[in-house]
């Protein structure tokens, strides 16, 4: 397998992608820039960012432009999609014949997107385990599966969108760069959501939270993520929640 | 390694078909897998990883869910028996790990420290494909019989079976759906282990244990109970509350 799509790159991407004046401030402003970076290099005709919110309504955050904004927006009137199946099923729904699915699936979102001209959609959901966060839509004008690079790349983009999504809520709002160095095979390493689980008790907050606060005190104290994930599960280190 | 008997290898097989109908939890039924095989053929353990859309294996389940040999799966997303298995799609048999510094620096001394000798990879095959890899530790040095190896790698085709959920996926989307799922179901065990082993001041290896004790005796899918620990922990207070109530 080839490094390209690897997170680094795709962080790279984003970085390259040109700031508009339209865009939001903070980790809002990277998500739409890595909407329009995804666009470019996979390539699509859009790439959209929804979230859940805790009573279950799906809002964009973030999209690549105005047309694929009202794509995702149609999935919430329909209450069908791509997006919302992803979410749901937790695992990409992966849509190459939209033409086909509009007949079996979607009987409403699928005709109504193909009349705005997809044919094709690839939806990721964007999770940690069981923390759930929403999904990302990548839209084509025409039908066929994404290359084996294409879809890694894309499962990067929604890796980045993750880590976004986690670091906005946390006290420095940072813009999706991440630190650099931080290696996703140490990522794969499974004390990291152990860690995520126990500070969830230890704070008394959400599995999400959790792990926006874990990676948050890892940045302040320029560590890996990996590392201070090893601490908390030896316990040499415990998260205080504050005010209790 | 022994002679494996022919009824007790039908039993696994039986059981492993029973074990794959609707509904099946993944986590679970790569557990079973991985403790027959070690059983079946005498190794000290077993373990299955999976590779990411990067090409990194990442432990799916082990025989034995001790946090040492655990870590002797994780080591191997960079180096090891499992990475040349993935990457050269064939297995790796009676590999001598006291020769083996040379060949897996980080891996073979770890593995000789805690205890062991030999090591097996056997490839998860999707037709040309590798998905990832099923990896046998054994005390023991001495060439493993031609009849297991063919065994071993059978039950390395049912738990590709297993991990797709349909004998013949024709798309290359189905596949990564699949595994994608897969990948994350793991994660989902891990939270819960580490929430648990916080409220019940235990280890990882013990939350473990509670966690698999609960579903046994409530006859309750792993994953699901998992995902229930840190999304909904109201809903499994027997095992979520603080002061446990032994029943």
């Amino acid at each position: 397998m080839t490094s390209s799509g690897s997170a680094d790159d795709v962080r790279a991407l984003i970085a390259d992608e040109p700031r508009l004046s339209g865009d939001k401030p903070a980790a809002f402003g990277g998500l739409q820039r890595l909407c329009r970076a995804a666009t470019r290099s996979l390539p699509a005709m859009g790439v959209g960012v929804i979230v859940m919110s805790e009573s279950g309504e799906p809002t964009t955050v973030a999209s690549s432009g105005p047309d694929c904004e009202a794509l995702e927006e149609l999935q919430f009137t329909l209450g069908e999609g791509p997006c919302l199946d992803a979410y749901v099923l937790r695992r990409p729904v992966l849509t190459p014949d939209l033409g086909k699915a509009a007949r079996t699936r979607w009987l409403g979102y699928g005709p109504a997107a193909q009349d705005q001209g997809v044919q094709a959609v690839f939806a990721f959901p964007l999770q940690v385990g069981a923390a759930r966060l929403g999904a990302m839509d990548v839209y084509r004008t025409t039908p066929g599966a994404l290359s084996f690079a294409s879809l890694s790349r894309a499962l990067s983009f929604a890796d980045v969108a993750v880590k976004s999504l986690l670091d906005a809520h946390g006290p420095g709002e940072r813009e999706g760069e991440g630190v650099p160095g931080l290696d996703d095979a140490l990522e794969s390493r499974l004390e990291l959501y152990q860690a995520q689980g126990m500070v969830m008790v230890q704070l008394g907050v959400g599995l999400a939270e959790a792990m926006s606060r874990l990676r948050a005190y890892a940045y302040a104290q320029d560590r890996r993520v990996s590392d201070v994930a090893v601490d908390i599960v030896t316990r040499r280190l415990t998260f205080e929640s504050d005010g209790k | 390694m022994a002679m494996i008997q022919a009824e007790r290898l039908a039993e696994v097989f039986v059981e492993l078909a029973d074990t794959l109908v609707d509904e099946f939890d993944l986590i679970e039924f790569l557990q079973m897998l991985t403790s027959r095989t070690s059983d079946l053929i005498e190794a000290r353990a077993a373990g299955l990883l999976l590779a990411d859309n990067r090409g990194n294996l990442r432990l799916m389940a082990a025989s034995d869910e001790r946090s040492e040999l655990l870590e002797l799966f994780q080591v191997q997303s960079l180096e090891g028996p499992c990475q040349d298995c993935y990457r050269e799609g064939a297995a790796v048999v009676n590999a001598d790990l006291t020769k083996a510094s040379d060949r897996w620096p980080r891996f073979a001394p770890r593995a000789v420290e805690a205890g062991y000798r030999s090591v097996h990879a056997f490839p998860l095959r999707l037709r040309q494909d590798v998905i990832g890899a099923l990896n046998l530790f054994g005390t023991e040095l001495g060439p493993m019989d031609p009849v297991a190896v063919r065994i071993v790698q059978a039950l390395a085709d049912v738990a590709t079976i297993g991990l797709l959920q349909e004998r013949a996926i024709h798309r290359g989307d189905v596949l990564t759906e699949q595994l994608q799922s897969a990948l994350n179901s793991r994660i989902v065990v891990e939270q819960a282990k580490g929430a648990l082993s916080q409220i019940h001041n235990c280890n990882t290896d013990e939350a473990f244990e509670l966690l698999r004790n609960y579903c046994r005796r409530n006859r309750l899918r792993l994953g699901d109970v998992a995902r229930a620990v840190t999304s909904e922990p109201d809903s499994v207070a027997d095992l979520t509350a603080r002061t446990q109530t032994t029943e």
